[in-house]
């Protein structure tokens, strides 16, 4: 394992080092100590390393992520694997705002609450949160798998596409045009594997889907009142 | 006498209204038939004081001219070399402004490219990513990173030549995009990861920030990401110049894009192109002036956009302080857009050469706002790149032209006492005397 000191070679080293590690390398075990809530830590990897932050984090973590595995041992900032690609993000504490915006693949599991907008404009990434969630979660969600152990906020899945929100607990209110869908034996099947995958126990038959009532795919002016 | 008017009485000449014009009824029947706003593609169509209302003084005796075709007069323009390791140099300082892949074809985009890198400058992306064709045939790419995020990943991100931030754009300050149905190919749905065939609606704001403060942070992990290489522009629509300007330059911006509501946008509101925003040439001197202020002029550079039309143009914004301009709907001309080529066709659509707006629509006769395969294929991008290059070139010539008349052997060194205003509002607005006069609205010390 290799450790680095973030509080003694700074940021721009940190991730150069990181950044330096090839799809190859031998180098696989990385720990970060000190981060003290430092931004941007070890985002824009692309190897599959694995990273271990020993404490909480600033804004962007693992931001972009390509192939690494990134393990937050602490509390996570805004914006949390935003953009994330591929590979996993975990949070062992709660996870602020914007988790895991607009990510196109991999997955990110917050083992704490998240707090509002978790998987806005989501193109393709599974977010597993074993507490809560905020407000507007899931806004203008595109594809890909938002799964809440806990209750939902206000507003969930606004004006979402095709992401499939998956809740546990309750569901505060419903964003404009999102509902409550058909909970079918292929979506049990992607739950329990992602619930496995992010390690909880939760029982795929106690959630409810939602997802678009696709009423606003093709403007019509007698649903404005929901623009 | 005639059978309406039995007792011989006069009558007055029909009279319309300057109210209720013949547009603004059209308006009015055209919301009361369909129950949906207006919308379509391009900038502010309304007049607005403009360049056209400065003219250049040139020189006599008081300024010494250069000679024409002998004496140098430089055009290049290095673009954030503040905080990132390899700057942009171009040739001229005339760039192609962002417009998506989506909104244009694959081949228009290609042409772009061909076009500014055949007379040395960069081409941007827009919302919907990066094509192939695109990053090929650009020698420099400007990134667009938007909130939508369509399209949008770190290996592109790393391809780019420079990032620029989509804060706001000058048709549509506060507003978000739209792509409608008619354009979202498999293609284009794919770039986007959205459903084939439905309306593409993009956020006004960004998903993971919001205000001045999260932006430094932001432009932090995009400095990391990309490993502190490649300039970072901030595009802010013309809303708050002087407080916009300085927040961008505050977050950390290499340079401030700033559009003009004479900037085009692919489609959104009429109500929103036409009402929203403040024309390119009130935008300038506050921005300027927010650069002077934090030092940092000619430092952070300022690229003006938004009707810019000629070398005229480019050498006023230059000697009201920018450093370089982006054309779009100019570009798009310059391609073959509106040509009166194809007026049987643009009469077919309801409309004429020149006057054609509906690019949302994908119809585009000329073949470079569409998806249509059979419309896109009367676009040729080799040709089209070469107009574009001729263009550039033109527009070139005429800012060293007037550069040269003003003594002036580099397009950075105009100034504003090089101008003299043709009306008040102009005189206000670009801060330079009204002519024949040495004053202008709100000129420090005159009381008013």
């Amino acid at each position: 394992m290799q450790t680095i000191d973030l509080s003694k070679i700074g940021l721009r080293e940190m991730n150069k080092t990181l950044h330096a590690q090839a799809a190859n390398t031998n180098q696989t075990t990385w720990e970060i100590v000190n981060p003290k809530g430092a931004h941007a830590i070890a985002c824009g990897l692309d190897a599959p390393i694995e990273v271990t932050v020993k404490g909480s984090t600033g804004y962007y973590c693992a931001g972009m992520n390509q192939q690494a595995t990134v393990n937050i041992k602490g509390s996570a900032g805004p914006g949390t694997a935003e953009n994330m690609m591929s590979g996993k993000v975990f949070v062992d504490g709660d996870a602020s705002q914007y988790a895991g915006a607009t990510g196109h693949g991999g997955l990110l599991v917050i083992k704490g609450n998240a707090s509002s907008r978790c998987g806005i404009s989501m193109k393709g990434i599974n977010i597993v949160v074993h507490g809560n969630i905020g407000h507007m979660s899931a806004f203008m969600g595109q594809s890909g798998n938002l799964v809440v152990c806990g209750d939902a906020g206000d507003a969930l899945g606004d004006s979402c596409y095709e992401a499939r929100l998956f809740v546990r607990g309750s569901v505060k209110s419903l964003g404009a045009d999102c509902e409550e869908k058909e909970m079918r034996p292929e979506h049990l099947e992607i739950l329990r594997d992602l619930l496995a995958e992010a390690g909880s126990d939760a029982k795929p038959e106690d959630f409810k889907r939602y997802g678009s009532a696709r009423n606003l795919y093709n403007f019509d002016v007698d649903n404005a009142a929901a623009y | 006498m005639n059978k309406h008017d039995p007792k011989g009485i006069p009558h007055t000449t029909p009279r319309q209204s300057a109210t209720f014009t013949q547009d603004v009824n059209s308006d009015i029947r055209r919301a009361a038939a369909t129950g949906i706003y207006d919308i379509r593609g391009g900038g502010a169509k309304r007049k607005v004081p403009s360049f056209d209302d400065l003219l250049f003084m040139g020189a006599s005796i008081s300024r010494y001219p250069l000679e024409g075709y002998r004496e140098k007069c430089e055009t290049s323009v290095t673009i954030g070399g503040l905080h990132a390791e390899n700057p942009i140099e171009l040739d001229i300082p005339i760039t192609i402004a962002g417009m998506s892949f989506g909104a244009l074809s694959g081949p228009a985009k290609e042409a772009l490219g061909r076009g500014a890198s055949a007379a040395g400058t960069s081409t941007t992306t827009g919302d919907g990513g990066m094509t192939a064709e695109e990053r090929g045939h650009s020698n420099k790419l400007v990134y667009q990173y938007l909130p939508s995020r369509y399209g949008m990943n770190p290996d592109d991100l790393r391809k780019a030549d420079a990032i620029e931030i989509v804060v706001g754009q000058g048709a549509k300050p506060g507003g978000g995009g739209m792509l409608l149905g008619q354009k979202i190919s498999d293609r284009v749905a794919e770039m986007r990861n959205l459903p084939k065939g439905i309306d593409q609606r993009s956020a006004c704001r960004h998903p993971d920030w919001t205000g001045p403060d999260d932006l430094e942070i932001k432009i932090l992990e995009l400095r990391e990401i990309t490993g502190w290489k490649v300039p970072i522009y901030v595009k802010v629509a013309g809303a708050r110049p002087y407080y916009d300007t300085t927040l961008a330059i505050k977050a950390g911006a290499d340079a401030v894009v700033l559009d003009g509501m004479q900037g085009g946008t692919a489609a959104t509101q009429d109500v929103f192109i036409e009402h929203v925003g403040q024309p390119t040439l009130a935008i300038i001197r506050p921005a300027v002036q927010a650069l002077q202020d934090l030092g940092m002029h000619r430092k952070v550079q300022l690229i003006l956009s938004g009707g810019i039309r000629s070398g005229a143009d480019v050498a006023k914004a230059m000697a009201l302080g920018a450093d370089a301009v982006a054309i779009g709907t100019a570009a798009l001309i310059a391609l073959g857009d509106n040509d009166p080529r194809w007026e049987a066709e643009y009469n077919a659509l309801g409309t004429t050469a020149g006057a054609y707006d509906d690019w949302h629509e994908g119809q585009d006769p000329a073949g470079i706002t569409t998806q249509d395969p059979e419309l896109m294929a009367r676009f040729d991008p080799i040709e089209g790149g070469r107009r574009l290059r001729n263009y550039l070139k033109v527009m070139t010539l005429e800012a060293q032209t007037i550069a040269r008349a003003c003594g002036k052997n580099h397009l950075h060194n105009l100034e504003p006492e090089d101008l003299v205003a043709l009306t008040m509002e102009a005189a206000a607005m670009a801060r330079v005397p009204l002519a024949g006069t040495e004053w202008y609205p709100g000129k420090p010390g005159t009381g008013y």
